[in-house]
């Protein structure tokens, strides 16, 4: 979180709303959603299953299906500095040519994305023949292998089937298939949810050494907020289909400043200090066809105030200098000091950690070697 | 309070409510390296594990005691054998060898006394999307349970003491919740019908397989509490099977930590996590998300602790069945189980490394075969 640098912007998404359904029985899946994704940055969207943050990714790819709609806002997107291809406006022509070549996509499920009947050798040259007609076929099958072994894989693993090989390594598969035409942006759903702790561990060292080398920017979205604090650079948080809160991971991780980033924050017990009885946040989730009145989230709000009922707060960039930091809570509007635990500083410009002195110090793996 | 392979006498703090001594299970694989055809084979599979046919070992001589008032947490990641165990310790499966042991006496074996056993055991499932009938409400849910075990005492009200389950997991008002679906409730509402039925036999063990790794992350640490308060408030003793060591750390009193069938390591929960003996827990807490880590993961840095899958369970590797992937694999770990060793008061770690007279020739470096190669190959 440390090692980047801010960019260019390189996907631009401003107050896109999807809705699902027409006319006033309509699900406002996505409300007014602003986002900014730079030039090889990892920008980590968190929420819950509902928030709607995997719709938001569908329909910034245009790969809603119906009843989904985008109903109003834009997605710019910037090949290079000062071109703009307005994705929304796109006609299936050119998103044909922007998809997987310039965004891919790394769905949720690796078991259901890839075809079971073909080997993913034919699956991973089947995207180099639509989009790279210059290839031959050897070029098409030598690439594919590459891209196996850029994942970890041997490439004599071309003629395996998807049954054949373990969850983490058709996951692999399916990151490979995404960097297949190196990409600019890469999206990834829940890439690591179904995976076992270990495995998600490795796969996402690998993406991390290859956005190091490739330069791609990552669209991460998971509901594992303690992940994103590792691995993104900045962080959205969506809650029933609205960003709350926008920053970077260090500065929401440390100083949070939605009642509602810090509730995630305190729903992940940790692995170091003393335990303590964490509270996580009362009640459910809304259900998005009876949101309540003003802000969504006040009613499982331990601050909330009478004005929270009746006005929706909007997504306000809080006054810090050269910050991305926004959020959309009443209590950061200025008009009062807000309650301490939402008023942490932010760490401005961290301390790198010392090498081998982190807070907690990780267990000496010689310790017990007789 | 809990033991590892060997079957040791209770702890002095009094017999434990459920105890299971040295427990394996090995299912049948049918039709594997038969040449009889399938119908033979099939005839062969039935729980006969020797006659030749090949077995998953799903889990191996595991030993452990719950206590009134104790949660127990059994950590470990798919294919370690922690749903296995919880089947087998409240009889949905029979084990292949091995005893349970309530309040000191042997349970028999057989399907007699399923009913009693019941009223002892009772088990929550991982995923109450689908634990729950659809067509059926929530006063059906609960009001079963009390009917089938007789559980109703005479004169008393089904609706009252309904009501009185749905408050003990904090379902209030509980008269709106009554005549809910499933369908109209939240995933978190959803598993505390679950917990509640449940409970509805008063029983003083509660297995919960994964109970929170299908909800929502704000909602989990709610029923995670309400497990900390049945335990606290009705001396429940708690199995509490996950793969997050973390949510283990936060509610557990003993941790015991499974690796492809076998329990690697146990003791107090804080010092499994604090002071991980094993080289697998090690692993496995590297690997779990820490944002006090302080910086993206670092490329390799898994690495020397030990890449690749767990073994195949047909065919496990011969002693340590973490020896292929560990980075302090000596000889005499592919060639004897470990024991547990004693590390400290009530913590136990299964690892060759803990054995003070060990040969030059057993504490020699483990020629591997690579039977199974780790992705990139760079073993180091």
């Amino acid at each position: 979180m440390s090692t980047y640098q801010p960019g260019q912007p390189l996907l631009e998404v401003r107050g896109l709303c999807v809705d699902y359904g027409a006319g006033p029985d309509a699900v406002h899946a996505v409300v007014d959603a602003d986002l900014v994704l730079h030039r090889g940055e990892v920008l980590g969207l968190a929420g819950e299953s509902g928030s709607g943050k995997s719709t938001l990714a569908y329909a910034i790819t245009r790969l809603l299906r119906a009843p989904g709609m985008i109903t109003g806002g834009s997605v710019g997107y910037h090949p290079k500095p000062g071109t703009t291809v307005d994705l929304l406006a796109a006609s299936e022509g050119t998103l044909r040519v922007l998809r997987w070549s310039q965004i891919s996509v790394v769905m949720q499920s690796a078991m259901n994305a890839l075809n079971p009947v073909l080997s993913i050798g034919a699956q991973l040259t089947d995207v180099l023949q639509a989009h790279r007609p210059d290839l031959g076929q050897a070029e098409r099958r030598a690439r594919a292998g590459e891209l196996l072994a850029m994942v970890g894989i041997t490439a004599d693993r071309l003629g395996s089937y998807p049954h054949e090989l373990s969850g983490g390594m058709r996951q692999r598969v399916m990151i490979a298939m995404a960097l297949a035409l190196e990409p600019q942006v890469v999206i990834m759903d829940e890439p690591t949810t179904a995976l076992d702790v270990v495995t998600q561990r490795e796969i996402l060292e690998e993406l991390m050494e290859l956005r190091e080398r490739l330069g791609f920017a990552v669209l991460f979205i998971t509901h594992d907020l303690s992940l994103l604090v590792e691995i993104a650079d900045s962080i959205a948080v969506m809650y029933a289909g609205r960003l709350v809160e926008r920053a970077d991971a260090d500065a929401l991780f440390r100083a949070p400043r939605h009642p509602y980033s810090l509730g995630l924050l305190s729903s992940f017990p940790g692995l170091h200090g003393p335990r303590r009885r964490l509270t996580g946040i009362p009640g459910s989730p809304p259900d998005l066809r009876q949101l309540p009145a003003g802000c969504v989230f006040h009613p499982r709000c331990s601050y909330a105030m009478d004005r929270c009922r009746t006005d929706t707060p909007a997504l306000q960039r809080l006054d810090v200098k050269g910050d991305e930091r926004a959020v959309a809570c009443w209590l950061q509007d200025g008009s009062a000091a807000p309650p301490p635990e939402l008023a942490v500083p932010a760490p401005h410009e961290p301390p790198p950690p010392a090498p081998g002195a982190p807070p907690a110090p990780a267990p000496d793996l010689a310790r017990s070697q007789p | 309070m809990t033991q590892l392979h060997d079957a040791a006498p209770a702890p002095a703090t009094g017999t434990p409510l459920l105890e299971a001594r040295n427990l394996t299970k090995h299912f049948p694989l049918h039709g594997h390296r038969s040449s009889g055809g399938r119908s033979r084979a099939r005839r062969a599979g039935r729980g006969r594990a020797d006659r030749g046919g090949a077995v998953v070992h799903a889990v191996e001589n595991v030993s452990l005691a719950l206590g009134a008032g104790q949660i127990t947490a059994v950590v470990g990641e798919s294919g370690s054998g922690k749903s296995t165990l919880a089947r087998l310790l409240c009889r949905l499966l029979a084990p292949t060898s091995g005893q349970l042991i309530v309040e000191g006496r042997p349970v028999r074996s057989g399907r007699r006394g399923g009913r009693s056993y019941a009223r002892l055991v009772q088990m929550v499932l991982q995923d109450p999307f689908s634990s729950l009938n659809p067509v059926h409400d929530v006063r059906y849910h609960l009001a079963r349970p009390l009917q089938v075990h007789g559980m109703l005492e005479p004169g008393a009200s089904m609706d009252e003491a309904v009501t009185g389950l749905l408050e003990r997991v904090s379902l209030t008002p509980a008269d709106q919740f009554l005549r809910k679906y499933p369908h109209e409730l939240s995933g978190g509402q959803r598993q505390r019908v679950a917990i509640a039925r449940a409970l509805a036999v008063r029983p003083r063990v509660l297995l919960a397989d994964e109970p929170v790794s299908m909800l929502d992350v704000s909602i989990r640490l709610g029923i995670l509490n309400l497990l900390d308060d049945l335990r606290e408030r009705e001396r429940l003793a708690i199995l509490y099977i996950t793969h997050d060591i973390a949510s283990a750390r936060y509610l557990a009193d003993t941790i015991v930590v499974m690796y492809a069938g076998q329990v690697v390591e146990s003791g107090p929960a804080q010092a499994v996590t604090d002071q991980p003996e094993h080289p697998y827990t090690r692993l496995l807490l590297g690997a779990a998300p820490d944002p006090d880590r302080g910086g993206p993961p670092v490329p390799g840095e898994l690495g020397d602790r030990g890449r690749g899958a767990p073994p195949s369970l047909v065919t496990p590797p011969p002693g340590c069945r973490f020896h292929p992937r560990c980075p302090h694999a000596m000889s005499v770990c592919a060639e004897t189980v470990p024991p547990g060793f004693d590390v400290a008061a009530g913590h136990r770690s299964a690892c060759w490394l803990h054995a003070r007279d060990l040969t030059a020739a057993q504490a020699a470096p483990v020629t591997r075969h690579d039977s199974a190669p780790a992705p990139g190959e760079e073993t180091g």
